[in-house]
């Protein structure tokens, strides 16, 4: 006799780090700190909560299909996906291991928000390519909406960043 | 229990102007003045229109409302409660660049005054805008300072462009025709006065620094009409041109 398999929160959570972003592929669903709640609700059946990055982000409905069939393919369940409104993303959410990911993809993390963000938060922001701080912001906008354009003096780049958000 | 009629009107009148807002920005994809200033304007488009949206939504979610997109695409022009500065075509940059300082700001003040309200999902929602907001002031402020310390002719022409703007960018304030004290008295927000004064004390200070000159503020008539449904010529063609194709086949599921 074949046992059902019982699947758990941390199968779910296992099956989530392989839903990329579709923007930034080498970032997880996970790692953005996307995912708000994950919720086991019967032997073949689980719900999910997460949060847009930015309320305009028009890969949302993309993500929130991704995030669906990956998992029922992955784990052979019934899965809905909601977004939860009870939850404000922030840039802080992203895991440290996505920074560093970010960086190597050679996109500049967001600094750290402390209490109330400041615009000088982006003065001096690190050169993903150098390491230099020798940079300055060229616009708070860039080719998605989380994302700002910085140029690096020291070895002339330009670059772009993860912008913080509170 | 807050009067759903006016509290309607208020988001009516609040996502009117972003969507309006968010489609004049969306006209300078291809022809901003530098790459920088074409992806800016054409990112802030499209936040504008998600605020647009989010507030539809609440419209549509709590209060009874049509579909976000049917509601955005169908009404007739004298439905829409949008402010006349946001109607006005793009002009030159400096008009363009103006507009963005005025709105924005006025945008911000609003947004901030409902992390209080009485009107739970304007909450969420203030908290959700708040920090996207604070990048499009900091453009906005940036470039009015650059452009006001670069030269004469940069420095004139912003000074003219706001002298020309600021009774527009007035008749942002105008106050709901018969819900205001039941909105401030409900504390669903503090009503347009109070708000035009802190966006009078939110722009004063870069207005300074940049050297312009705020035009006496007592001298001018603000434009109002627009929240009541009385609109410029130039609203209509530009309803047309938003709704082309959504109303080619207003049924279908796009």
């Amino acid at each position: 006799m074949m046992m059902s398999p019982v699947i758990s929160q941390e199968d779910i959570y296992r099956t989530l780090e392989q839903v990329m972003d579709p923007e930034i592929p080498v970032l997880s669903v996970i790692d953005l700190g996307m995912i708000t709640d994950v919720e086991v609700t019967g032997p073949n059946s689980a719900h999910i909560k997460m949060v847009p990055t930015f309320a305009a982000c028009p890969a949302i409905s993309y993500i929130k299909d991704n995030i669906r069939t990956v998992v029922e393919n992955a784990l052979g369940i019934a899965v809905t996906v909601e977004i939860d409104k009870q939850v404000h993303w922030e840039s802080n959410r992203m895991t440290a291991a996505a920074k560093e990911k970010l960086k190597n993809f050679g996109i500049a993390p967001p600094q750290t928000v402390e209490g109330e963000m400041q615009p000088e938060i982006m003065l001096n922001t690190p050169c993903p390519h150098c390491g230099s701080e020798h940079t300055y912001l060229r616009s708070p906008f860039g080719s998605t909406l989380c994302r700002a354009i910085h140029y690096c003096k020291s070895c002339g780049q330009v670059f772009e960043q993860f912008k913080p958000l509170e | 229990m807050i009067n759903n009629a006016a509290l309607t009107d208020l988001i009516v009148k609040m996502a009117d102007d972003e969507l309006i807002q968010g489609h004049r920005n969306s006209e300078w994809t291809g022809l901003g003045p530098m790459m920088e200033e074409d992806i800016a304007f054409s990112s802030m488009a499209q936040d504008k229109i998600g605020h647009a949206w989010a507030l539809y939504r609440i419209l549509h979610e709590n209060l009874e409302g049509e579909d976000p997109d049917r509601f955005a695409f169908v009404r007739p022009e004298s439905a829409f409660k949008c402010s006349h500065l946001v109607e006005m075509p793009n002009g030159a940059y400096d008009f363009s660049l103006i507009r963005h300082f005025l709105f924005d700001h006025a945008e911000t003040v609003r947004y901030e005054s409902l992390r209080d309200s009485s009107f739970e999902p304007f909450q969420q929602l203030s908290k959700k805008l708040k920090g996207e907001l604070k990048y499009h002031t900091l453009h906005a402020n940036a470039f009015i300072m650059q452009l006001s310390r670069a030269n004469e002719e940069s420095y004139a022409r912003m000074q003219t462009a706001l002298n020309e703007t600021i009774a527009l960018a007035a008749g942002i304030f105008e106050p709901a025709a018969v819900y205001e004290d039941l909105l401030i008295d409900e504390k669903v927000y503090p009503g347009e006065k109070e708000l035009y004064h802190r966006w009078l004390d939110r722009i004063y200070p870069i207005l300074v620094k940049a050297s312009l000159n705020l035009p006496d503020m007592d001298s001018i008539t603000p434009e109002f009409g627009g929240r009541k449904g009385f609109h410029t010529t130039h609203l209509g063609p530009l309803l047309k041109e938003m709704g082309e194709v959504f109303n080619l086949d207003t049924e279908a599921s796009w």
